[in-house]
């Protein structure tokens, strides 16, 4: 049996590491990508929980960032294509056309 | 007790003048401010006259209550109105000599830019000291005795382009508040032992009361603070300064407001309060002690004034004393009597006094003046009747009042030899100075220039017309003049046998029936002293006439060589004992530098200042850097919102550990 904390453990590097890329990364399909792994290091961390306590919740919640992830995944590809589109690039620090 | 419905009249009437004239008297001819001033002032003269008429001891006192004022429980105050003999005297007092002082101010001020002005704020002070005088309540005299203080600081303000003006009316409102501090927590005081303010009501409950003759009390404490409050506004010591200053202002308010009417206001407040004195022998004793030291040394720095103005400032401070000696001694009608005699005599004296300094363009020096008789001789003639009645020469009428003083503060059960001489010295200084005055001013040769221009001279007279050698005043100065010499003549007989003060017998009831006891058991010893005395007094008038008229009539170069003999007490003499110089050193110079320096610098600026200024830089600081925060980059927004839950899951943890 794995103790629980290594679950933890792994699902907290896998969210740093996330928080990391997202905060370091200019392309916008790496920040993208950074995302999805916090997304999935807080799923680990839910199934661990669930396993660890016997119960279906977490398994459940999980299920629902899954289907929300890929929704996600779904519209902000499309974004990013068309963000290329028209500005030719990926770099997030030239998508500033909002900004002052 | 009557209802009369006609007294809140007579204080209204000069309101209204007042107003008419404050509001359209600038677009108004000087004719038309005239006749709205005068009309007024001498219709409350009148309504007075018209009072006095109808007035029977049997129904006195009147009253009138025009309507409440505040309510709060038990504790009412009404605007309402009261005269009784007392009231009586000093509502004549008032409304004729200010009357007089009104037509004169006509011919004094016609030429002076502000005439409308001058007339407004005379009314306004005829309207507050009839309130004064009229009130049935302390509250409703203490508008009055506000009124009276604002309306004085106007006037002696009145040329307030000059400073000195300005800054002899700042003394006198600050001086005056000083003393008005104490007549408020007299008034408190009263408040919470009799919960009323009302006269009768109060004399009613101090009568309950027994005399503390054992030790100071309640009664004493009341009877100490008025005196305060009297002293401020009737130029008493300690608080005497601000009356010589006040002759910055226009003669004709140095007349009526600052001798006649306003500065008795004190005594007649004290004489009011008769009730609540005899019941604290202690505070009476205080106030004739007040009354006899000022008497005396305002009549020594009168000596030495060379400007006509003060010497009569010193003699009005002096004056008052007496009345102070005679209220102190329980003799509240000499008092009284001697505040009516000298509102003629000191009126006079002023008015003619101004008539001089209108006759020589402005100049006030008496070391200027001289053999002014041949020149203005309805003055000359005026001023003479004033200054004999001032000395107390029989048969003028300050003699009548004088003598009653002095006699009361030698036979009075709370009076005593001290004050007696102290009073004929008194006396005989007066007698001094002031045919000193008489002798510089009308004998002798003219010492002024013959042809004076405008800009000369403490009373900033404009007059319009070149001014040639003196001259006599117009009639409608010396029409006053006369009235009041007439006065100051006869208006002491009304004294004589003692009728004046069983006229006011009833208002002083308790002490005055016992003293009228006492003078007819004490009859046949005392009218041997009573004569020997009133010698006495008499004696020392002489002398004083008798020793000016050799100092400054038959050998003019003595009082110099005197001065110069005295050195060090002449010089200190001459400058008020340095007692402007000792309260600027001991009061003002302390409370300025307190104020700059603690107050201002230390509190203010340092304390108060500094922490809303801290506060505002420090709130400016802090921005500033979290402004730093708001870059509009998103990935240092997400670096925060991580670093934000890091702490947050950091700080989780921590207290996880720490609880269990």
């Amino acid at each position: 049996m794995i103790p629980l904390s290594y679950y933890l453990l792994l699902s907290g590097i896998l969210f740093v590491c996330g928080v990391l890329g997202f905060l370091i990364k200019r392309n916008i399909i790496t920040i993208f990508m950074s995302i999805e792994l916090m997304l999935n290091g807080v799923n680990l961390s839910f199934v661990a929980f669930a396993a660890h306590w016997q119960a279906l919740s977490g398994q459940v919640f999980v299920f629902f960032v899954m289907v929300v992830a890929a929704a996600e995944a779904a519209v902000g590809l499309a974004i990013i294509i068309a963000v290329y589109r028209t500005r030719e690039t990926l770099n997030v620090d030239r998508v500033n056309l909002l900004k002052l | 007790m009557t209802p009369n419905p006609y007294l809140w009249l007579v204080p209204i009437l000069p309101l209204a003048g007042a107003a008419i004239n404050g509001f359209f008297g600038r677009r108004s001819s000087k004719k038309a401010i005239s006749i709205i001033a005068l009309g007024f002032c001498g219709a409350a003269f009148a309504l007075a006259l018209f009072l006095a008429a109808g007035f029977s001891s049997a129904s006195a006192p009147y009253y009138f209550n025009l309507a409440h004022w505040l309510r709060s429980g038990s504790f009412q105050v009404d605007f309402s109105f009261y005269l009784d003999q007392l009231s009586l005297v000093m509502l004549l007092v008032v409304t004729g000599v200010g009357f007089l002082i009104h037509i004169y101010s006509v011919g004094y001020m016609w030429d002076d830019d502000g005439y409308y002005r001058f007339m407004s704020y005379m009314n306004l002070f005829m309207f507050f000291m009839l309130t004064l005088v009229l009130a049935k309540n302390y509250l409703v005299m203490f508008i009055g005795w506000e009124g009276v203080g604002l309306a004085s600081y106007l006037l002696i303000g009145f040329w307030f382009t000059k400073d000195s003006a300005a800054a002899a009316g700042k003394k006198a409102f600050i001086v005056n508040r000083i003393g008005d501090f104490g007549f408020l927590i007299a008034l408190f005081l009263m408040i919470k032992h009799f919960g009323s303010l009302d006269f009768t009501r109060v004399f009613a409950a101090v009568q309950t009361l027994p005399t503390e003759t054992a030790g100071a009390g309640l009664l004493t404490a009341i009877g100490l603070l008025l005196m305060v409050g009297a002293a401020g506004k009737s130029a008493q010591i300690p608080l005497y300064v601000w009356l010589p200053d006040a002759m910055e202002g226009p003669t004709p308010v140095s007349a009526l407001i600052h001798a006649a009417t306003m500065v008795t206001a004190g005594v007649y407040m004290v004489a009011r309060s008769s009730a609540i004195f005899e019941g604290a022998p202690m505070a009476m004793m205080v106030v004739a002690i007040i009354g006899t030291l000022t008497a005396l040394f305002a009549a020594t720095i009168g000596i030495a004034q060379t400007d006509i103005k003060k010497v009569l400032a010193y003699s009005t401070v002096s004056q008052l004393g007496y009345m102070f000696m005679a209220c102190g001694v329980g003799a509240f009608s000499a008092g009284i009597f001697h505040l009516m005699t000298h509102a003629f005599f000191k009126g006079l004296l002023f008015l003619a006094a101004g008539s001089v300094i209108h006759g020589i363009g402005g100049e006030q020096d008496m070391r200027k003046m001289g053999g002014l008789r041949q020149y203005m001789p309805w003055t000359f003639l005026t001023m003479t009747i004033a200054t004999f009645a001032i000395a107390g020469f029989p048969p003028f009428a300050g003699f009548f009042s004088k003598d009653e003083i002095l006699w009361k503060a030698y036979s009075s059960e709370y009076g005593s030899w001290v004050f007696w001489l102290t009073g004929v010295i008194t006396a005989f200084i007066t007698s001094f100075y002031m045919f000193r005055l008489w002798f510089l001013t009308f004998f002798g040769d003219y010492r002024g220039t013959a042809a004076q221009g405008d800009a000369h001279g403490h009373d900033d007279h404009s007059h319009g017309h070149g001014h040639g050698g003196p001259h006599e005043s117009p009639w409608v100065m010396l029409g006053p003049l006369v009235v009041l010499a007439f006065l100051s003549l006869v208006g002491g007989w009304i004294g004589i046998g003692g009728r004046f003060e069983h006229f006011l017998a009833p208002v002083f009831q308790s002490g005055a029936a016992a003293e009228l006891a006492h003078e007819t058991s004490g009859e046949a010893a005392g009218t041997g002293t009573e004569t020997l005395l009133m010698l006495i007094s008499v004696g020392a008038a002489f002398l004083g006439l008798f020793l000016a008229w050799t100092l400054y009539f038959r050998r003019p170069q003595l009082p110099a060589r005197i001065a110069t003999g005295l050195g060090g007490l002449y010089q200190a003499v001459a400058h008020k004992y340095y007692i402007d110089e000792l309260y600027n050193v001991l009061f003002v110079k302390p409370l300025i530098d307190g104020s700059t320096e603690i107050l201002w610098h230390g509190v203010d600026q340092n304390v108060i200042d500094a922490t809303v200024n801290n506060s505002a830089s420090a709130a400016r600081h802090i921005s500033d850097n979290a402004r730093h925060m708001q870059s509009g980059n998103l990935r240092s927004y997400a670096g925060w919102v991580a670093a934000g839950g890091a702490v947050v899951i950091a700080y989780m943890i921590w207290m996880g550990v720490w609880v269990r």
